[in-house]
């Protein structure tokens, strides 16, 4: 009898322990081990993504979407996101209009140039501000921000006088000049990023190859570039968007030149276009979707590189050997 | 086969390192490379001035000390020596230009520019008898106090969604990129005028009523207006969003390591770890929000000033870029103490946490 309560009461604790163990597993399977990588976690991350990238995308899908309408789905209301047929009339007209290849060709010339030397002239810049202390640093960081922070609104005219007085405008020049210099469009938010980067970098890393015999430059070259990979990334990713996409300060210092930046080509087309075709024709209702896909073909390029270059983000930390202080 | 063509490969290789080592190098170094060094030795050991390992002496009089200090002042503006020349050639002048002419009346007759000085004049005229550009500045500075943090937290919390360990990392980052492009392209203010970046889900879902109906309009005024808000906010989110991306890259993962080990949970490694470690890029991110905000085209205070400039507002009170010089520079003070204030915030509680 004693023998058989023991063995009831080894199987009831069994039982227990084995609903303890599943509780516990089904726990670790919707929490994980840490947390973050358990079921729950990530449900709500690609909840939170899908959201968030949604807000983003609508734009995007509406334009695309717009892009391949005929003339019959613009005007019917009916028709809100697909397209009862799909055309590629729009595309042609715009790729026609602004021949494409040579535009593309041109924009990249105009962003990736001053883009280089911007990425080139804040790296130092910035790399001079985070490592060394010189008289004068906090003033003239000061004066630096200031040149950012003032509105280009306010500058536009005495800018464009000054460049007329320096016999720069209506080329590339008007671009490169200022950027070699660390005066190019958001040229302080460069310095600014190289700077923050430059600071994250321990200072004996550098200190342990003063002793070794390296020189500044040597030492700015061989240790504190490859460290900074992410933040030479970014910012020439930034610099040449923006040299890209500008309309506002390029469309007056560009005036009467042959190279012009993608966007402007597709405005200068759309006013064209709607000067050939009177108010409330049919051809002027045509006009919204060939924008659209004018705008589709100027975004494609930087999306493209971006998706390329976007690997880079996480490689430079893995290529050094350094522990954090 | 394989190996003879090797061969026919080094031999050829060889030959044009020997060739390029005799005819190329050699001749650059000894032609230019060494005069240079040379030129450089001596305008360095001349009597003007003469630098050894501890002292830098100038007309073989004056000694002055090679201290660390002073090397460190002088390669410090070796490096920033390309902006203090950019600064001086493009920047100086526009801007103290501008300053200059807020204290003038000007008129453009035609090519030619009049200027009439009269001190303080614009200002008062800016704060006095300006009927709108006192509130539009209040309501501006209002709506950047709720704007720029709640941009500085979604982008951080994108950010950190978009550095775990996610499938398809390359398309998520391209899509969280996309305000970049759309946002500093003419493309933005389309969309604006469309209104496609707004939300018609939140309206058409009654979401709204909803609340009404449920709470009561108080509760529901301020939530419509934060949506509003959030979108318009979103897009604005983008480069802070990759600035803080990149940042988070460069953090070591064995620090987290460590403090997995030690017991800390992913919540206090985020404000022990994470967050001390990419502070110098949210004062980055709250400057770059201010004025990305503040400068957008179709921003109200640009619009007033913009108007102003052209001339499209009441003529009673146009006085040319003079006028405009000065609202634009009574704008920028506001924007730099918006800055301040939010720098100056995040460092006094960064102090208080040590």
């Amino acid at each position: 009898m004693n023998r058989l309560l023991g063995v009831k009461t080894k199987i009831v604790n069994f039982v227990k322990k084995d609903k303890n163990r599943s509780k516990s597993r089904f726990k670790r399977f919707l929490f994980g081990m840490k947390f973050t990588d358990g079921l729950f976690f990530k449900v709500a991350i690609y909840l939170m993504l899908v959201g968030l990238g949604y807000i983003y995308l609508y734009p995007m899908l509406y334009m695309i979407s717009f892009s391949f309408m005929t003339m019959n789905d613009i005007i019917d209301v009916s028709v809100k996101w697909v397209p009862s047929s799909f055309t590629l009339e729009n595309y042609k007209i715009v790729w026609d209009a602004i021949d494409y290849p040579n535009a593309l060709k041109d924009a990249i010339i105009l962003a990736g140039l001053p883009a280089l030397s911007a990425t080139f002239s804040s790296a130092l810049i910035g790399y001079g501000f985070a490592k060394y202390d010189f008289p004068f640093k906090k003033i003239l960081m000061a004066l630096m921000i200031l040149t950012f922070i003032i509105p280009p609104q306010i500058t536009m005219m005495p800018t464009f006088r000054m460049y007329a007085n320096y016999n720069l405008l209506g080329s590339i020049r008007t671009f490169i000049y200022p950027a070699i210099l660390g005066q190019g469009f958001n040229g302080a938010i460069y310095i600014l990023i190289f700077y923050s980067f430059f600071r994250m970098i321990p200072n004996s890393l550098m200190e342990s190859a003063q002793l070794d015999g390296a020189g500044p430059l040597k030492i700015f070259t061989k240790i504190a570039i490859p460290l900074a990979v992410p933040a030479i990334i970014i910012v020439f990713l930034f610099s040449f968007v923006w040299y890209y996409n500008e309309t506002y300060l390029s469309g007056l210092f560009l005036r009467g030149s042959d190279m012009l930046t993608l966007p402007l080509r597709v405005e200068q087309f759309m006013v064209n276009y709607a000067s050939l075709y009177p108010e409330g024709s049919t051809a002027r209702e045509l006009m919204q979707s060939a924008k659209l896909a004018g705008n589709i073909l100027t975004i494609l390029p930087l999306l493209i590189l971006f998706f390329f270059t976007q690997k880079h983000f996480v490689e430079a930390i893995d290529k050094t050997g350094i522990t954090g202080e | 086969m394989k190996n003879s063509l090797k061969k026919v490969f080094k031999k050829t290789f060889q030959s044009i390192l020997q060739f390029s080592n005799k005819y190329i190098w050699l001749p650059l170094e000894k032609y230019i490379f060494i005069p240079i060094r040379k030129v450089i030795y001596k305008m360095f050991h001349s009597k003007f001035i003469h630098v050894s390992y501890t002292h830098v002496v100038l007309f073989d009089k004056f000694k002055i000390k090679r201290t660390n200090k002073r090397q460190q002042a002088i390669t410090g503006f070796g490096f920033i020596f390309l902006w203090i020349i950019g600064y001086l050639i493009f920047s100086l002048y526009p801007v103290f230009n501008s300053l200059y002419l807020s204290f003038f009346k000007v008129r453009l007759a035609g090519s030619d520019i009049n200027t009439e000085f009269e001190l303080f004049n614009n200002y008062r005229a800016a704060f006095l008898s300006d009927p709108y550009f006192v509130e539009i500045l209040i309501n501006y500075a209002l709506s950047m106090l709720l704007n720029v943090p709640v941009t500085i937290v979604f982008a951080l919390i994108i950010a950190l969604l978009i550095n775990q360990d996610i499938r398809g990392k390359g398309f998520w980052r391209t899509i969280f990129f996309l305000p970049v492009i759309i946002a500093s392209g003419p493309v933005i203010s389309e969309l604006m005028n469309q209104g496609a970046t707004t939300l018609p889900s939140i309206e058409n879902y009654q979401f709204i009523d909803l609340i009404i109906e449920n709470v009561g309009s108080f509760l529901a005024n301020p939530i419509q207006a934060l949506f509003d808000e959030i979108l318009f906010i979103l897009w604005f989110a983008g480069i802070q969003i990759l600035i803080f991306l990149a940042g988070l890259q460069k953090i070591d993962k064995s620090i987290y390591e460590a403090s997995m080990i030690d017991g800390a949970s992913p919540w206090e490694s985020f404000w022990k770890i994470t967050l001390p470690s990419i502070k110098p890029l949210i004062t980055i991110s709250i400057i770059y929000t201010v004025v990305s905000m503040s400068v957008f085209s179709l921003n109200d205070v640009i619009v007033y000033i913009r108007g102003k400039m052209l001339g499209e507002s009441t003529p009673a009170l146009t006085t040319g870029y003079g006028y405009t010089a000065t609202l634009s520079w009574i704008y920028f003070i506001v924007m730099a103490l918006i800055i301040l204030v939010f720098v100056g915030a995040i460092n006094i509680r960064g102090k208080r946490a040590k």
